[in-house]
């Protein structure tokens, strides 16, 4: 079985439409979104959810204040500034690292463990698909992302399918880690700007640096010729397979309004052949 | 004041109105580019950097001649950076949030500190536009901590601008919390409405004043503004959809530089924004 991961770097290129078209073209495959913090495909795919199960992960403090003798311990060991003078938690702030439960004299800190989101098993039109949604101001997005690939992995096994085609969050850090890592080839979808260029140069070293093979396809890619040429060369000279381009095009914005993949709202345009193009060099890249 | 510039989708044009509304400003304005993963701001600015600060997080080491293998440290540590394995106490520093606790625990004062590097924050200035970004180091999970470094060169006798990072979860937060504005950006798309709710309730937890941009108006549908007036989010700025301003973009040039017309629009934004926060 083989995992494949859409990612960008950037923002906005475009990776969540095409992870969609991209899951409509292949063949015997879990679709898995790992964008937990903002996930977005299932507003494409509508999945019927089958199984919802809750995320927990990490503590929280919070101060019995009858116990609480205002000693400020807690005040002056906490890190992240979390304890106000009244001694109540802030839990936006609070890390759950537990210094202040340890240390209170008076025992007077209580550390419950949090529900931190949700995670489902659900069905759609293109196949199964795993997917999350983190609560809003929460932390361990990295560890739900885990999770959800690990699951979706397992679902695989189960149904004995060979692909999972995984939309991933824009970025570098913690989740984007957490979904790179041990994935059998990453897609990096970027665009010919110098925003696009940048972060698709970190993003790549990223997958390198997790030693995941990397691929780029250029997205919107007649807003600046010159630096879809510059992608090109990059990609070249640092051994990333070059998978195409694909032109700026209203239709992915039309498509997703409509609630659909862009073969399901026009599948004869030459924006879906440059998008079928790219997933066929995609198929004979990782052999699928 | 400081206006922070957030989306929750990506690629909305966050740093765009961040960087038109600091050029259109022009004086006694700082911009600070939060998001550390992937910054952008400086490719729109061009500022001229005078000062690069490498910035690391304190981690523990043992001094395995004074320790005793109680195991306190691996009892204490949350984020399974510590591990008693056989008869030696392993770290995992990339793990470690730098709580402290271990070596507050420790009998033996076993635990020494030392450093992980997260990245840059450096420092510049273009015009009358104070510019400073942090750069997290490839392989770094951990933005919050470098977000705070950025922010820590906030100058209360400016007007401070802040890029967030895209999202609702822990480094938007630390790029929004304790800001006086929060300026949305959306586009009227469903992946835009979607993350415009999820960011609102951000928000709303944060219970800071926020209003709405929205870029490229004319594309998608009206459920962005039907939203915003059933949850009285003022919109202080439409956008729409022009092809030389995106070609621009693609250049490294902002809006306000672009279309020149738009610096006026740009700083009625801000005198709209001060009123809402006076």
């Amino acid at each position: 079985m083989k995992e494949l991961v859409v990612i960008s770097g950037k923002g906005g290129t475009g990776k969540t439409s095409l992870t969609a078209a991209f899951a409509s073209l292949a063949k015997n495959k879990i679709i898995c979104d790992a964008d937990v913090d903002a996930a977005d495909l299932h507003l494409i795919l509508h999945p019927k959810i089958k199984k919802c199960t809750d995320f927990k992960a990490g503590h929280s403090a919070i101060i019995n204040t009858e116990m609480c003798s205002a000693c400020g311990t807690c005040r002056e060991l906490c890190q992240w500034d979390a304890i106000n003078t009244s001694f109540s938690v802030d839990p936006i702030r609070c890390e759950g690292c537990g210094v202040c439960v340890y240390f209170c004299p008076e025992k007077a800190i209580n550390f419950p463990e949090k529900t931190s989101g949700q995670w489902f098993i659900s069905d759609t039109r293109l196949g199964p698909m795993v997917h999350a949604a983190l609560g809003i101001a929460e932390e361990n997005s990295g560890k739900l992302v885990s999770l959800v690939r690990q699951e979706a992995k397992k679902l695989a096994d189960e149904k004995k399918k060979d692909l999972i085609v995984t939309d991933g969050p824009p970025g570098i850090g913690c989740p984007v880690i957490a979904t790179v890592g041990g994935a059998n080839a990453v897609i990096i979808v970027t665009e010919p700007t110098v925003s696009g260029v940048h972060d698709m140069e970190r993003v790549s070293e990223l997958a390198r640096f997790f030693k995941v093979p990397a691929m780029v396809c250029v997205n919107k890619a007649d807003i600046n010729p010159e630096k879809t040429e510059e992608i090109a060369e990059f990609a070249m000279e640092n051994g990333l397979k070059y998978l195409g381009e694909i032109p700026f095009d209203p239709v992915f914005t039309q498509s997703m309004v409509n609630g659909q993949t862009i073969f399901e709202y026009d599948s004869v345009s030459n924006t879906s052949k440059a998008v079928k193009n790219v997933w066929e060099n995609v198929a004979e890249e990782i052999g699928i | 004041m400081i206006i922070s510039v957030a989306s929750g989708k990506g690629g909305t044009g966050k740093t765009t109105i961040a960087t038109s509304l600091a050029v259109s400003i022009g004086e006694n304005v700082q911009l600070l580019d939060c998001d550390v993963e992937e910054p952008n701001a400086h490719l729109f600015i061009h500022p001229v950097f005078v000062e690069t600060e490498a910035v690391s997080t304190p981690v523990p080491r043992i001094d395995d001649s004074k320790c005793s293998l109680c195991g306190k440290c691996e009892d204490i540590c949350q984020f399974k950076a510590i591990a008693k394995i056989a008869d030696s106490i392993l770290t995992f520093p990339e793990l470690c949030h730098s709580c402290g606790g271990c070596w507050k625990v420790c009998p033996e004062g076993a635990i020494e500190k030392t450093g992980r590097r997260l990245g840059d924050v450096q420092i510049g200035h273009r015009n009358g536009v104070t510019f400073v970004h942090g750069r997290l180091r490839v392989g770094e999970a951990m933005a919050p901590p470098l977000i705070n470094s950025v922010r820590s060169f906030a100058n209360p006798d400016m007007l401070t601008i802040i890029d967030a990072p895209p999202g609702t979860s822990c480094p938007v937060i630390s790029a929004m919390y304790g800001t006086d504005f929060i300026l949305l950006v959306t586009e009227p798309t469903p992946f835009g409405l979607h993350d415009l709710k999820l960011a609102v309730g951000a928000v709303k937890i944060l219970n800071i004043p926020c209003g709405l941009v929205i870029n490229r108006s004319d594309i998608g549908n009206d459920e962005v503004k039907i939203f915003a007036a059933d949850n009285s989010i003022p919109t202080l700025l439409e956008i729409p959809f022009d092809r030389h301003i995106a070609e621009s973009y693609s250049r490294g040039v902002t809006i306000a530089e672009a279309v020149p017309q738009w610096k006026d629009r740009f700083k009625k934004l801000y005198i709209d924004i001060q009123k809402i926060v006076d």
